[in-house]
């Protein structure tokens, strides 16, 4: 087998990996108070819709009230 | 005897390295160029590597310059959560071993669950009937999915397949009949899921590698390489946040990939051991993560950086499976040590502890309408909560 085989094929996972962390590092970045507070303010503004974190009366939530008793 | 057979084998590899060595020396004199070639080569290697690691420290450099603040800081002045009342509302009794996935219908009402038994079980939530059961040819189905339009379950394990079964409304048929076999991988199917609509599925594999796939003609539509271990889990993005899914794996990475190119746009190395579980942010923004070094972490997209982690000192064991609630202030997390955590996701603090399995939570998900959630576990059962 001719010696170019084996290093090509190190040679082209290295150019790979170069290529990868260039496109990674290039990402456009928010601060993380901006970022924080986008999320924050999501959580606020749906928390009134979210059963599991309200607490849904039982007449609505089909889970919550207990089965009743299936006559078989 | 075994004194000549080390001595064999030891002259064997003294006259191969002998061989090797006499090739190396006889290169460079007879061909100049090919010397040249390979000292330019090992060369560009090492410039190479070296590029990689400036990169790799700028990328560090970069996300740290943004970091200016935590969540749980920027969130103090937000309410606390009050106690929170949650039981087991159902418990779903009929595997036969391991329950190891499951998926919601988007009727809110019907799940899917797989386990070690082999079998693919459909059930009613509400009532816990039992209204399908397929039989896979092999034994821990690992994934499982329900199709968006409820006509149909995927699933896979062992046999490194994600085969489609349309449900039937008369339940006498025989479902293995019509199964289709979509995903053919070279390792374990980990997890699946249908993207949105009944026509695509997305896998993700021991062998290292997610795909996406064509239900109809099961032709591969595009693969996304870039784990160097087996990939464990998967999420896609919400509908409205465009083509892209978090994946997580043995290799503690968690990507983000564009599912048209097949590129991973972003990664994220923070975990200590296997990430067992990914989960979107309801907004798309963010995801959440589960690993086996027993934290769930937060990763926010835009900030491209790690920006939060729920753990306790006391927490030790690994988490299989995370979800967020509906508005993304909770995240449920199944455990290792049988229990299931609920933390405050802006604050950082555990908020409710709930008992109730006798054996590892495996899986975790949040109901479409998020008024309930269930579990499967290493029990034989899942339970749903609410």
């Amino acid at each position: 087998m001719s010696n170019s085989g084996v290093p090509n094929s190190s040679l082209v996972l290295a150019q790979k990996a170069v290529k990868q962390l260039r496109l990674e590092a290039s990402v456009h970045r928010i601060k993380v108070s901006q970022a924080a507070a986008e999320l924050k303010t999501f959580c606020l503004q749906n928390a009134h819709k979210d059963p599991l974190l309200t607490g849904v009366p039982s007449s609505d939530n089909p889970f919550r009230p207990p089965k009743s008793c299936v006559l078989l | 005897m075994v004194v000549c057979c080390c001595l064999g084998r030891t002259a064997t590899w003294v006259s191969y390295q002998l061989k090797i060595h006499a090739q190396k020396y006889m290169r460079s004199p007879l061909i100049p160029e090919m010397a040249t070639q390979e000292v330019q080569l090992n060369e560009t290697l090492a410039h190479l590597k070296s590029e990689s690691e400036s990169l790799k420290s700028k990328l560090e450099e970069e996300r740290a310059k943004l970091h200016d603040v935590e969540l749980h800081q920027v969130a103090e002045k937000v309410e606390g959560l009050g106690q929170f009342v949650m039981k087991t509302r159902r418990t779903l009794k009929g595997h036969g071993n391991k329950v190891l996935c499951m998926d919601w219908c988007k009727d809110k009402r019907r799940i899917v669950s797989s386990s070690q038994d082999g079998k693919v079980i459909v059930w009613d939530a509400f009532t816990t009937n039992k209204e399908h059961a397929v039989t896979m040819p092999c034994t821990w189905v690992m994934a499982c999915a329900y199709a968006p339009s409820g006509c149909a379950v995927a699933c896979g394990g062992l046999d490194n397949k994600c085969s489609v079964y349309p449900l039937s409304l008369d339940k006498n048929e025989n479902l293995a009949a019509k199964k289709k076999s979509v995903a053919m991988h070279t390792n374990y199917l980990s997890a699946c899921s249908f993207t949105n609509s009944d026509m695509q599925i997305l896998t993700s594999s021991g062998d290292g590698t997610c795909a996406l796939w064509d239900v109809e003609s099961g032709q591969l539509l595009q693969s996304f390489h870039g784990h160097a271990a087996d990939v464990l889990c998967l999420d896609l993005a919400p509908s409205e946040t465009g083509n892209t899914f978090v994946s997580g794996g043995c290799d503690k990475k968690a990507n983000v990939w564009d599912m048209r190119s097949g590129q991973c746009i972003q990664s994220f190395e923070t975990h200590e051991s296997d990430i067992n579980s990914v989960r979107y942010y309801p907004s798309g923004d963010a995801f959440a993560s589960g690993s086996d070094d027993a934290t769930c972490r937060l990763y926010d997209l835009r900030a491209d950086r790690e920006v939060a982690i729920y753990s306790k000192e006391s927490i030790i064991f690994g988490v299989s499976s995370v979800d967020f609630s509906l508005s993304g202030r909770l995240l449920f997390g199944g455990y290792n040590d049988y229990t299931i955590n609920v933390w405050d996701v802006l604050k950082g603090t555990r908020v409710s502890i709930l008992f109730g399995h006798e054996n590892r939570v495996s899986t975790l998900r949040v109901s479409p309408d998020g008024t309930a959630f269930s579990t499967g576990s290493w029990d034989h059962t899942l339970r749903i909560w609410a």
